[in-house]
């Protein structure tokens, strides 16, 4: 095998070349470092089909072939090992690590949010297991009743396999981008949901329910399906801090609303500063559909997340609400992208970000409009909070618009958390801790308000221990 | 002074720089519980330097001593002055988005009373004070001076006065921007507080809310310093003359 394949030997046949053939080659932690002996293991291990192990393989080498983005904070992603990067953990075998081994800041975090200590060991990866069993067996029971298929995603493959292939990375193909390729590749986790037609799935759907530790793998894959009329809300991760000695996180996500189906989809993640976050995450919106991207980005090394959504039918409409802290020494690249394929679409896209200490927040978005795509309004709205004078934003709105019949409103604001909002805020007896706090919390209030209680409080307590000290 | 006991407030040989600049250079003054004080003075006298720099504006060196209560608070932060019964109702009120009135004045009174009200009893208190200053219920969920009209954000100056009922306010051209309506809702609002025996000091450039609200004690600013002292009559002495009879001491050679 050459080191780089081109992509023109992509798809020869990868079982002859790499295939495992005794079972008991199989392992439960691949070593250090991607291969396509690591992809056939993984496959092999899961006892996929042939189509899905091809698929694989066949990513691997669009990964090998694709060279990094050339965007981007370019500095940090040149500094990613991938030979160091264990790239699949059985669930079993990510007990490994000791309570001893987790660091002392985020122990302290899981104190300071009252988060209950068999929770703190699963977030840990110390225990694969969270006993959430008794809350997910009622919702299970009726969401069964209703048809809606919520599994991980390997069961989904097993379970549903024609349905799985018939969807799967339709939306986000293998060779979207260089990590879309490697999750397509060493993909492991994630939700597979189907909503049938007419059914509103009225509890939000959490992975959280699922009791299996897949669900905080490093390159989860989750494929939702909305079937016509249908409605669905689903949450992705918590705010807690999720430690992991692996330093890489590369997640797809791919949702299709059917007709006149409505999806909402919210995220907060709170990495460890140890993470690079590189998440692919797309819709498709068909006629009269609803798709909503609300996603929290905090903590990490380095996020580069931009929801998509790509309005297909007509009256389609998208939103994309997000929010990304950067403490010091973190940047989050992030933004959101619409694409305006079928007249009288419409999208919404607000952006807020706060930047601390050396702390770097990037605004990237994309705002398409195709030809004959007549009627389409959308609109963009990036503001930015910045906190001491180190603190630093960019904002990168990109317009391709094809058509004049459309309405295209963008607005952008930097402020700086300022001298008067804090001396006035002071005057009524709240100290400069207490000052800044509300300042940030009332800056982020149109995202909290989108959230589900529990979560708005968790967000709203972990900003506060983010604002601890932060004297700008 | 004309009320009795221990000042609630004073300051003694106050000097303010912005900067390298002197911008109030030597001020005194006392003022006791219940007694109501006007600063008047051409614009650019420096009074709402003088105002800001009293409650530890982080913008300007303050020179001299500050008391609340016979306490020396000169070099206490403005939360801790506020915390001591201190209040400076802002000329521009700054806007906080997303937190919302009732949410900040909450916290606010927590702040000064130094113990958490109930919310329901938060909630009847509020509402009592902004029926009191004619105000709509629904202004108590909207964002803090966000998009506020000059007269909504002037209102809600006295609103958190009557809320954190200091023992001495300082009021910034609380009057300026003030429709007549406004202006005497506002003017009821401070004589509300003077009849709970807080010290105030009205900083005005205008003749026009003394109207509604007769001090007991009208000082004369100019550059910098207070040139004269007298009672409610100086105001309309001030109003008829303006301020161009009265020459600084600086000019007439004092110092």
């Amino acid at each position: 095998m050459t080191s780089t394949p081109k992509v023109a030997d992509i798809g020869t046949d990868y079982a002859q070349r790499y295939g495992f053939h005794d079972p008991e080659e199989y392992f439960l932690r691949s070593p250090k470092g991607l291969s396509h002996e690591v992809v056939e293991a993984i496959s092999r291990l899961k006892k996929e089909p042939e189509w899905m192990r091809e698929f694989r393989h066949k990513a691997l080498d669009i990964f090998l072939a694709k060279p990094m983005p050339a965007w981007g904070d370019t500095q940090m992603l040149s500094e990613i090992n991938f030979d160091e990067i264990t790239y699949f953990v059985r669930a079993t075998e990510k007990q490994g690590e000791t309570w001893d081994e987790v660091p002392e800041n985020i122990k302290r975090t899981f104190d300071r949010l009252g988060i209950p200590e068999a929770e703190r060991k699963f977030l840990s990866g110390v225990s694969a297991q969270y006993e959430s069993e008794v809350v997910y067996h009622s919702v299970k029971e009726e969401l069964t009743k209703q048809g809606v298929i919520f599994l991980d995603m390997d069961s989904g493959l097993r379970e549903h396999e024609a349905f799985v292939r018939e969807y799967f990375a339709t939306v986000i193909p293998a060779a979207d981008n260089k990590f879309s390729a490697l999750n397509s590749a060493v993909w492991s986790g994630g939700s597979f949901i189907y909503v049938p037609k007419n059914i509103e799935v009225t509890i939000p759907l959490q992975a959280y329910f699922r009791i299996n530790a897949e669900r905080m793998g490093q390159f989860e894959r989750t494929l939702i399906i909305a079937d016509e009329g249908s409605k669905v809300h689903y949450i992705e991760g918590c705010t807690a801090p999720v430690y992991s000695t692996n330093s890489l996180h590369s997640a797809v996500v791919e949702l299709i609303a059917k007709r006149g189906a409505r999806i909402r989809y919210t995220t907060i993640q709170n990495w460890s500063n140890n993470i690079y976050n590189l998440v692919t995450k797309r819709a498709v919106a068909w006629e009269d559909a609803v798709v909503e991207w609300v996603d929290g980005n905090l903590g990490s090394k380095l996020t580069m997340k931009y929801p998509a959504i790509f309005l297909k039918g007509e009256r389609a409409h998208g939103e994309v609400l997000s929010i990304a802290f950067a403490g010091p020494g973190q940047h989050q690249d992030a933004g959101a992208k619409a694409v305006h394929l079928a007249p009288n679409t419409t999208s919404k896209i607000t952006s807020k970000s706060i930047s601390k200490g050396t702390g770097r927040a990037t605004y990237r978005g994309l705002v398409k409009v195709r030809k004959g795509a007549t009627g389409c309004k959308t609109s963009v709205q990036c503001d930015a909070l910045l906190i001491g004078e180190a603190a630093r934003t960019d904002t990168y709105p990109t317009m391709e618009i094809a058509e004049d019949q459309v309405r295209v409103e963008h607005e952008a604001r930097i402020s700086k958390l300022g001298d008067e909002q804090l001396f006035y805020l002071r005057s009524r007896g709240l100290t400069d801790d207490q000052a800044r706090l509300m300042i940030v919390n009332g800056f982020i209030e149109p995202f909290v308000k989108e959230l589900p209680m529990e979560y708005a409080v968790e967000l709203n307590r972990l900003i506060e221990l983010e604002m601890e000290g932060s004297v700008g | 002074m004309s009320h009795s006991a221990k000042p609630v407030f004073s300051c003694t040989d106050v000097h303010v720089w912005i900067a390298e600049k002197e911008v109030v250079k030597g001020v005194d003054l006392a003022v006791s519980a219940g007694e109501i004080h006007a600063i008047m003075g051409p614009n650019g006298s420096g009074k709402s330097t003088l105002a800001n720099a009293l409650m530890g504006h982080p913008a300007y060196t303050l020179e001299g001593t500050v008391e609340l209560s016979g306490e020396d608070v000169t070099s206490l932060s403005p939360d801790e002055k506020a915390r001591r019964g201190m209040f400076l109702a802002f000329q521009y009120p700054v806007a906080v988005p997303g937190v919302t009135v009732a949410s900040f004045l909450r916290a606010a009174v927590a702040a000064v009373r130094g113990t958490e009200v109930p919310v329901r009893e938060f909630r009847k208190e509020l509402l009592a004070r902004m029926e009191d200053l004619e105000m709509d219920p629904a202004f108590a969920g909207r964002y803090l001076n966000d998009g506020f009209s000059g007269g909504e954000k002037k209102r809600l100056e006295i609103l958190q006065l009557l809320m954190l009922k200091p023992r001495f306010a300082l009021l910034d051209e609380t009057d300026s921007g003030l429709d007549i309506d406004a202006l005497k809702v506002v003017a009821e609002g401070i004589k509300a507080a003077a009849s709970q025996d807080v010290g105030m000091v009205l900083v005005t450039h205008y003749q026009r809310l003394l109207n509604y609200v007769r001090p007991h004690v009208v000082h004369v600013f100019m550059d910098g310093r207070i040139v004269r002292t007298g009672g409610p009559e100086l105001a309309l002495e001030l109003e008829e003359r303006g301020y161009d009879w009265l020459e600084t001491p600086a000019t007439a050679g004092g110092a």
